[in-house]
């Protein structure tokens, strides 16, 4: 994306009989570059800041993301505090603090002032930020609204000062104008471990709970990153904390390089006019991932042209055939180690922490290429417990680790999910809708570049790969739900044949003995001898099919599932049950992976996270 | 074991009584006198405190032992089979289309050998089972007491919240009804002998004196209601005193009885006037079968035209589905149909108004009627339904109301009794 837009040229308007109206030298004096900032004050709903709830939870969502990305760069265990002020009926002051490495002195105004400036932007690396324009356009926002400047305090480290920086965006010309900025020499308060920024926004919005609100993007937020921790204070002065789950990072992203299938022309050629490359072979190779000698060979000759070639010689026209011969050419898959998915392990951490389920299982794709860029497909359920079961499921996205909390109907993962054929796997689903019941669905997308229909970033795009994997993935889910499922139902369908007898047995000898008037309890006795016998066979099969009520049966081996038994409260089966936690929650995530975590007490989750939080506020929607 | 009692089954009560009175009431005299068993005694007397001859108490101080007897040896059968650890069941004979037949010499609907084992230890009919020993035990108290109860109060008697749940042991009177229908056929004692009547529901009036527990009635002065036809209409319950009349007419409702009885039909034509309020309960059914066989009433019905009207007339003259075991006690194979018949709208010239177009619903059922056997050999019937579907119209007897206000009972009625023209 160019740094200015040029706007459309006003069409010139001749209306025949008045004769020209203005003359091309007076119009050209009206024509002039339009800034960056400009456009997008204008056009702010291109952003996510359309209304003003929306606005509030953006300007979150975009300082949040940035702290995690900058902590996770920096090898730091990201802990954020997220604090909403209401000052007024509308008016709010959001503040975002991270343990990050901080920002140096003089880029400070270029992130928070400047759109489309960014590291993230020019290179082919999953990380949660793309285009650089999130940050600073909150500001700007909360300049046009409410013409407070944007304050910002950063320190890079202990011993070194750090910075209190006023800022307020020019729009006209897409930078910063400095207000006031302090130093502070001595230890701040603010950041314990001695680094870290802080961000505050005064902004025009609007709090609500519920549905896309900031308390469900930051529980979202917690699920997809067990391995942060975060300290919201709502706007009635509430403390929320959502502890962290997993101790250790996520494995560092690798850069990759594009991949030639990747690019379309237009690119090819601003490609081809920035290298420093001189001859076409050198370009292929080193400019692209999966490009050896024979294939830069393959491509250059398709255009009649040789690994020699001077890049300078190669026109519009050679372009052109160069694009051909990659489009014909047989190339590996981008690699695809440069994807970081949650892992199995991390998303169960996360869904456990956040969802009060009784079942929960995950499953990740093997990485896929779409358009030349890989992505990787994960999916997380949890069923049943304290979820609603009279809705429709819940489907929550996320790509790179951040929720998806608009649009939800055009994003791509909504669409996989209402294919995926969930009648199969034990749950209801009305044609061209989502299955109904207690559910939660978690779909993560990680990939180096996320398709999303529009800036604002609410929903990925519909590409048929994409699409393809997330539906395997959810299959494959899906299956462990309705094994689950089938098991639970017949264990149930036993016992509530236990319980008819039961309930039916007295009854009846009551009702022969006054027929009759033989002994009631020896009816009894007998009748109840009788139905012990039968059960006892059903138990029998049971345990001759599977093996399915002593151990969980297929599902125990599977180290993807959880299943929450809630009938175990004791306080034994709770501390055991903490203890199971801690070890999952402290478990290295990608590593070794350790043994099946089955847990015997519903409290596990409910426990520990109660215990860390000041104040629950419960799920939000 | 299957519950097919050892004795004969319920004659005592389709027999005529007036010929064994005297003979009866001897035999239960002694049983009493003789009887040790306190159970017995205690029946006798509480049926003594019933109106009635002394016969009619013995009568029915027999029957309602034999009932007992019958519903302790289900009891038994139960108990028997429980200390033997063994399934406990109960066989209903099955009562449904399947399961009936249609006998052709006596032209009866008869209820089949199919029965249904209902066991305790199947999880769709454990709940089943367990009503069916409620409703015994129901039935028992009931019978023992001497007193009747409809069947709504039968649920309640029944009805109690299962200890140690929140589940109730119907969940309404539908369950208990057909429950009790499955006891009936089950210990093959009638309805009437468990004490357990139905709504009431009919009208009588006309030239005949009856003995309603042994309350005299004449139904010449019944004024314009009439006399309310009782559930029960055992020989034991109601008798009939004197009769002049020739024969009985029954019509589909009140209101078309009510033209009937104002304009004294019954006294012009001698004859009794009957009404069932659409299709006949069981005690409209037994009493035209009793007026039909013991005092030798012919009956002719005056229905609608359209596909229900056709099935009141088969239910009179064949017996019902539901109770095919009880034909017998009920049907009046010699019944006659006078009309409405679908050739009337040009015989008696009626007008366009009457026409009630049919609907898919009424042509469907109309040849679910003509195939029935017992339809489908009548050449005349098969005419008749036939005529109607092609007519594409039903009509009610009060479109003869069209005509004149009297048209019915003046003119109509009269004519077809003349010439004799009725479908058989």
């Amino acid at each position: 994306m160019p740094s200015t837009v040029t706007p459309p040229t006003s069409p010139k308007k001749s209306s025949g009989k008045t004769g020209r109206r203005a003359t091309a030298e007076e119009m050209a004096s009206k024509q002039r570059e339009i800034s960056v900032s400009e456009f997008f004050a204008k056009n702010r709903h291109l952003l996510g800041f359309d209304n003003p709830r929306k606005a509030l939870l953006t300007t979150v969502k975009e300082a949040v993301d940035n702290a995690l990305d900058a902590c996770e760069e920096g090898g730091i265990l990201p802990d954020i505090a997220v604090e909403l002020l209401q000052l007024a009926e509308t008016r709010f002051k959001v503040t975002i603090r991270d343990n990050g490495p901080g920002i140096v002195r003089k880029q400070i105004e270029n992130i928070f002032g400047k759109l489309l400036y960014g590291s993230k932007f020019h290179r082919m690396k999953m990380s949660r930020g793309q285009q650089g324009i999130g940050i600073s356009a909150a500001g700007m926002y909360g300049l046009m609204t409410t013409g407070r400047p944007v304050l910002i305090i950063s320190k890079t480290g202990r011993g070194k000062p750090s910075h209190e920086v006023l800022l307020k965006i020019d729009t006209a010309r897409n930078r910063a104008e400095v207000i006031s900025e302090t130093e502070h020499l001595e230890d701040d308060v603010l950041f314990a471990e001695g680094h870290g920024t802080s961000v505050t926004i005064e902004l025009e919005g609007r709090y609500q709970k519920g549905r896309a609100s900031v308390d469900e993007y930051l529980e979202q937020t917690a699920i997809a990153n067990p391995h942060a921790r975060f300290t919201y204070v709502t706007p009635s002065n509430e403390t929320i904390e959502y502890p962290r789950a997993v101790d250790e990072l996520p494995p560092e992203a690798k850069e990759i390089k594009p991949h030639p299938k990747g690019i379309e022309l237009g690119t090819l050629i601003q490609m081809l006019e920035r290298t420093e490359k001189t001859q076409l072979g050198a370009f292929f190779k080193e400019d692209f991932c999966r490009v050896g000698p024979r294939i830069a060979k393959e491509i250059c000759g398709h255009a009649d042209l040789t690994d020699r070639t001077w890049i300078k010689q190669v026109g519009h026209a050679e372009a052109e055939a160069l694009y051909q011969g990659i489009q014909a050419a047989k190339i590996m898959a981008p690699p695809t180690d440069c994807l970081v998915p949650i892992g199995t392990k991390a998303m169960l951490a996360g869904l456990l922490k956040e969802v009060k389920a009784e079942f929960f299982a995950a499953s990740s794709r093997p990485a896929a290429v779409y358009r030349g860029n890989p992505f990787q497909i994960e999916v997380g359920i949890a069923f049943g417990g304290n979820l609603p079961g009279d809705e429709l499921g819940r489907v929550i996205r996320f790509a790179n680790r951040v929720p998806l909390l608009y649009q939800q109907s055009a994003c791509c993962s909504f669409k996989a999910v209402i294919e995926a054929g969930w009648r199969n796997y034990g749950l209801q689903q009305a044609r061209g809708s989502l299955p109904s019941g207690p559910v939660v669905i978690m779909i993560h997308m990680a990939s180096t570049w996320v398709p999303f229909t529009s800036e604002s970033k609410e929903a990925i795009a519909d590409y048929d790969e994409i699409r393809k994997e997330m539906r395997l993935a959810l299959q494959e889910c899906g299956r462990k739900l309705g094994t689950y499922l089938r098991r639970r139902q017949k264990m149930r369908r036993e016992s509530e044949r236990r319980n008819v007898f039961a309930r039916y047995i007295g009854e009846i000898s009551m009702a022969c003995e006054r027929i009759t008037g033989a002994d009631a309890a020896s009816i009894r006795d007998a009748l109840e001898s009788i139905a012990s016998r039968k059960t006892a066979e059903a138990d029998q099969q049971l345990d001759d099919e599977g093996r399915v009520i002593d151990n969980g049966g297929r599902l125990a081996g599977d180290d993807s599932v959880i299943i929450i038994d809630a009938a175990a409260d004791t306080p034994e089966a709770v501390a055991e049950a903490e203890q199971i936690a801690e070890s999952l929650f402290a478990a290295p995530p990608m590593k070794t992976r350790g043994k099946i975590i089955k847990k015997s007490a519903q409290k596990t989750g409910k426990k520990t996270v109660k215990k860390k939080r000041t104040k629950t506020t419960g799920k939000s929607g | 074991m299957a519950l097919k009692p050892t004795d004969e089954p319920g004659k005592a009560g389709s027999d005529s009584p007036r010929r064994k009175v005297g003979k009866k009431s001897a035999e239960a005299g002694k049983s009493k006198a003789a009887s040790s068993s306190k159970e017995t005694t205690k029946v006798a007397a509480t049926s003594a405190q019933r109106g009635g001859t002394k016969a009619d108490q013995a009568d029915r101080a027999r029957v309602d032992e034999k009932t007992v007897k019958r519903i302790e040896a289900l009891g038994e059968s139960v108990v028997r089979q429980s200390l033997k650890l063994t399934d406990p069941f109960v066989d209903v004979p099955t009562r449904s289309i399947s399961n009936v037949k249609f006998n052709k010499s006596k032209r009866l609907l008869e209820m089949g050998d199919a029965k249904q084992r209902r066991t305790l230890f199947n999880l769709g009919q454990a709940k089943k089972f367990m009503q069916t020993m409620l409703i015994a035990d129901g039935c028992r108290d009931l019978v023992r007491a001497g007193k009747t109860l409809s069947l709504r109060g039968m649920y309640y008697k029944s009805l109690h919240t299962i200890s140690g749940t929140k589940e109730k042991t119907f969940d309404g009177q539908d369950e208990s009804d057909v429950v009790l229908e499955d006891l009936e056929v089950a210990i093959d004692s009638l309805r009437e002998n468990l004490h357990v009547f139905a709504k009431k529901r009919g009208t009588m009036v006309g030239n005949i004196t009856v003995f309603d527990n042994g309350d005299e009635i004449n139904c010449r002065r019944m004024g314009t209601g009439g006399y309310a036809i009782p559930s029960i209409c055992e020989p034991s319950v109601l008798k009939f005193g004197k009769c002049e009349a020739e024969f009985v007419l029954h019509v589909e409702k009140d209101t078309v009885w009510s033209r009937f009885n104002e304009d004294r039909f019954w006294e012009t034509h001698n004859c009794i006037l009957t009404e069932g309020s659409g299709q006949p309960p069981r005690g409209v059914r037994r009493l035209l079968h009793r007026l039909n066989a013991e005092l030798g009433l012919p009956i002719y019905c005056l229905l609608d035209c359209d596909p229900w009207g056709h099935y009141i007339y088969s239910v009179i003259k064949q017996g019902s589905i539901n109770l095919a075991y009880e034909s017998g006690r009920m049907a009046v194979p010699e019944a006659k149909y006078l009309g409405i018949r679908s050739d009337d709208y040009q015989r008696c010239d009626l007008s366009d108004d009457v026409k009630i177009e049919l609907n898919d619903r009424d042509c469907e059922r109309a040849k679910q009627i003509a195939a029935y056997p017992w339809f489908a050999d009548r050449r005349h019937w098969q005419k008749e339904i036939k005529q109607m579907l092609s007519n594409g119209f039903k009509m009610e007897v009060e479109s003869l109301i069209t005509k004149d206000i009297s048209y019915v009972t003046e003119t109509y009625v009269p004519e077809r009794l003349k010439a004799k023209d009725w479908i058989d």
